[in-house]
């Protein structure tokens, strides 16, 4: 049955793609919805069967087949649920569900073999992604890995012919491969330490060892599991591709960029937490990276003027929060996060979708404006959503971004946790700015049709999702707010850590209420500063932006990194390419290898033929030659 | 008697044979040959092999030598220029040619040095002689009936192709 | 007194003789003509060994030698005069159509 849940997307990626030069859009369609719906509530009823179990053994194992059997070694294509990634395949299939119908809309004015070749890469995008989640070893999970990262190219890239696309495209899977690099190195290690590649084996074998006190060898293995959940999850230093993949259609943006691939790199580490709790030095890292990511991705959030590179940044912004958690060792928090997110940012990305839809392509904020009366559906639904990323009590950010404040603050790391408050005020002031700049105030450009709001597909897709960003955050009601932290103990068998924090002092409700209300009121006061300077004041916004032009600027530019890995990386790599290997290894080398072969024989031919005089006597003279030798040798004897 | 005889036929047939290659005008040449040949049907006599010495006469004097004579009056040809031709490769000149001269006469001594090494059965021979016609004839249509047939079709080919060889071309 | 090494010798310098001159000439028939000396030549070996051995054997290869010698200046003739059509001219090196 678990099969079945991946393979009914990977059907319809099948049909789609060998078919749909022939089929008509409401067929593909269809037929894309119809795999994912399917595969939603297979996922469902395997859940359903997962819980009626007792704690200790939630697990479901399915072996498909023995895919390596070398010697010792052995690694099976077996596919296991249990609570972890039963929370991931019904966000994959639930949302992935509503985006593709969303998607039937939205891509609606696409020719017909186009349409079917989107709903193909996206239903086998899905394939890929639920076979990541349900691998039970790290091969199965590397197929999946690789596979979303190919999917995330193809449609990224799916306007193939505007250069901007496909560059974004490549870029993103160069930049992928860079990352998955430093995954195959950590599996490999990890393969020679443990001597296996099984999820559930490497938890039992690293348990009976203690944790390190130094960088030392699973310091190593998860530090380059790290980098590959950076590439895929893109945090410094592999984040550049995800605001270039905005390229691609929003519905992708929305799913594969917000709630479901980049949170590959989570899950991984969600995973193998055991693993990684006994690295804490890699911990460390992690957190870091994950905070520093979160502060910086929201401070370019802040000035920039594509509706779809604000939410961009946000998600990587969100993403560092999620690595902060699991950094602190909040593996339930950072999961928590990653469920609640995807729901309020596939949202927010839908809710982008319908704007660019109704406006006809245009995507710049600064040309829009007073949208609120014309769309109204998109509105209020986009404004949940701001308000649950927001952390604004009662919609489901605000649970999560407050376990991870409250987690990392207890474990020790006020830095840290300062740095996640000053980005919960960033993300409330940029994302409130983009909802003023957008829907209130005047329209800015100059054209007057008349906009439709979102056509039923979409609406439906938004108003549920606007539904779960608001319900979603329940599921985990912590206990001081009268709730039984539910998700965290549904997840604690996943995660099978045994080296329990030090039970810190500061562990105590008191200390838990007080951070929440210092996030609330960052939160509204964020909201408050947006108002002041894009409802009320704009003029107040263009002072500021010309007193910190400079700064400004930086921002604008993301802080110049892609320049300077242009400068730093690729333009060394194509100079010693085009230089060094084109010129001179393969032109000169190898072609004057094979060509001076050729020019060899030709000329040690050109020498020889001189020996064909055409001259009867010279010939005889030659044999007559050949005789008196031949009879002087024997004679000689 | 016989040695006299000997270095008589021999060093005419020797003499005869340096002449012809030496001679400018082909018919002299021709001409020295079959003097030569008459020196060889006398060795041959010595040999107690009269019917070879006769044929010798008959057909190699007599008919090829001929057949040569008509050739050469036929083509009425020019007397080989003395000086090289400009255009001939330096190797064919006459130089490298004599390079050829020179290996036949190594080879020669090849051949004296190798009959010396044999022990040189400067006695009188061994066998004995086997001068009767009849004794041939009778090789000829016993033992060596098919080589003797099968030379028949040989010259009734070479005299094909030797007509279709010389044939004029047809306008 | 005469022995079988005595015409070998002598037939073995008629040889050399005819080498020398396939060579050394630049006239086509008298290239043949070398030709013939160096058969004769061969032919005196037969019939001295031919006597040495006291067989027959050495004549009747003489018989068929002449033979061959005869259809072959026959053919060789015919292909000079069909050469000499072509280019008026007896000088074997003035035939390289065969060059390179």
């Amino acid at each position: 049955m678990l099969l079945l849940i991946l393979l009914l997307p990977f059907a319809g990626f099948l049909i789609n793609s060998t078919q749909g030069r022939r089929l008509s859009k409401g067929v593909s369609g269809a037929v894309a919805c119809g795999a994912m719906i399917g595969s939603f509530l297979l996922s469902a009823v395997s859940v359903w069967r997962l819980v009626a179990m007792p704690v200790e053994e939630r697990a479901i194992v399915q072996t498909v087949f023995t895919w390596i059997a070398s010697g010792d070694f052995t690694a099976p294509f077996t596919l296991r649920l249990d609570p972890l990634s039963s929370v991931m395949i019904l966000v994959i299939t639930g949302i992935g569900s509503l985006i593709h119908i969303y998607s039937t809309a939205y891509m609606h004015e696409e020719r017909d073999p186009e349409y079917a070749r989107y709903f193909s890469y996206l239903n086998l995008f899905a394939a890929f992604m639920l076979t990541l989640v349900l691998g039970s070893n790290f091969l199965i999970m590397f197929v999946g890995w690789e596979g979303v990262g190919l999917c995330s190219y193809l449609l990224i890239g799916f306007w193939y012919e505007k250069k901007s696309a496909s560059d974004a495209g490549k870029k993103a899977f160069i930049v992928n491969r860079v990352g998955d690099f430093g995954f195959v190195l950590g599996v490999f290690l990890a393969f020679v330490q443990f001597g296996t590649i099984d999820f559930q084996e490497i938890a039992h074998a690293v348990n009976a060892m203690g944790a390190e006190a130094t960088f030392g060898t699973l310091s190593l293995m998860t530090l380059l599991l790290f980098v590959g959940a950076t590439g895929k999850s893109a945090q410094i230093p592999l984040y550049v591709w995800l605001p270039d993949a905005m390229e691609g259609p929003t519905p992708v943006s929305a799913l594969i960029h917000a709630a479901t691939m980049v949170t590959a790199g989570v899950y991984m580490i969600g995973r193998n937490a055991a693993l990684f709790s006994h690295a804490p030095q890699t911990l460390e890292i992690v957190a870091i990276v994950g905070a520093a990511t979160a502060l910086m991705a929201g401070t370019i959030g802040l000035v920039q003027n594509d509706i779809k590179r604000v939410l961009a940044y946000s998600t990587v912004s969100q993403l560092g929060y999620m690595f902060l958690a699991m950094g602190v060792g909040a593996f339930a928090g950072g999961i928590f996060h990653l469920y609640t997110h995807a729901f309020f940012k596939a949202l927010l990305f839908l809710g982008s979708g319908a704007v660019i839809h109704a406006l006809a392509g245009e995507q710049d904020l600064r040309r829009m404006g007073g949208l609120k009366r014309e769309l109204p559906i998109t509105y209020w639904t986009f404004l949940v959503g701001a308000l649950a990323i927001a952390g604004v009590p009662g919609l489901a950010g605000f649970f999560s971004k407050d376990e991870i404040l409250y987690r990392t603050y207890a474990a020790g790391h006020p830095l840290l946790w300062t740095m996640g408050l000053v980005t919960a005020l960033l993300t409330a002031v940029y994302m409130f700015r983009l909802v003023f700049l957008a829907f209130h105030g005047e329209r800015h450009s100059h054209d007057h049709h008349h906009l439709h709001d979102a056509p039923a597909p979409m609406a439906v897709a938004l108003i549920a999702l606007a539904a779960g960003s608001v319900v979603a955050g329940y599921a985990g009601l912590p206990a001081i707010l009268g709730g039984g932290d539910w998700f965290a103990t549904f997840l604690e068998p996943s995660f099978h850590v045994e080296i329990g924090h030090e039970a810190s002092a500061l562990d105590a409700h008191g200390l838990e209420m007080t951070l929440m209300v210092i996030s609330i009121g960052v939160a509204l006061a964020g909201i408050a500063i947006a108002a002041y300077f894009f409802l009320t004041r704009p003029a107040a916004a263009d002072a500021m932006a010309e007193r910190f032009a400079g700064p400004r600027r930086v921002l604008s530019n993301k802080y110049y990194v892609d320049e300077i890995y242009d400068a730093a990386i690729v333009q060394p790599i194509q100079i010693v390419s085009r230089e060094g290997l084109w010129k001179v290894v393969d032109a000169t080398l190898i072609d004057g290898t094979v060509n001076g072969v050729g020019r060899l024989v030709a000329g040690a031919a050109d020498v020889i033929k001189r020996t064909q005089t055409g001259s009867v006597r010279a010939y005889a003279a030659s044999l007559f030659f050949g005789v008196v030798a031949v009879l002087g040798y024997y004679l000689w004897q | 008697m016989n040695a006299l005889l000997f270095y008589g036929f021999g060093a005419t047939a020797v003499l005869a044979s340096l002449l012809v290659i030496a001679q400018k005008n082909p018919i002299y040449s021709v001409l020295l040959l079959i003097a030569s040949f008459g020196a060889l049907s006398g060795l041959y006599v010595l040999l107690e092999a009269p019917f070879v010495a006769v044929i010798q006469i008959i057909v190699y004097a007599g008919a090829i030598m001929v057949l040569f004579l008509f050739v050469v009056m036929l083509l009425n040809a020019p007397h080989e220029d003395t000086e090289y031709d400009e255009r001939v490769h330096p190797l064919l000149r006459p130089g490298p040619m004599r390079f050829g001269a020179a290996l036949a006469i190594a080879f020669g001594i090849e051949l004296v040095w190798a009959l010396n090494r044999n022990g040189g059965e400067a006695g009188p021979f061994a066998g004995g002689a086997v001068s009767s016609v009849a004794a041939i004839g009778r090789s000829l249509f016993g033992p060596y009936a098919f080589p003797f047939e099968v030379t028949s079709v040989l010259i009734l080919v070479a005299m094909i192709g030797a007509v279709v060889l010389a044939r004029k071309e047809e306008p | 007194m005469v022995g079988l090494n005595h015409y070998l010798v002598l037939s073995g310098v008629l040889f050399s003789i005819g080498t020398a001159g396939v060579f050394v000439r630049r006239n086509l028939i008298t290239i043949l003509l070398s030709i013939e000396i160096m058969l004769n030549a061969v032919n005196l070996t037969f019939v001295a060994f031919g006597r040495a051995l006291g067989s027959a054997d050495g004549q009747i290869m003489v018989f068929f030698v002449m033979t061959v010698a005869a259809a072959e200046a026959a053919v060789g003739l015919a292909i000079v005069i069909s050469l000499f059509r072509h280019k008026e001219s007896l000088n074997p090196d003035s035939f390289t159509g065969l060059r390179w």
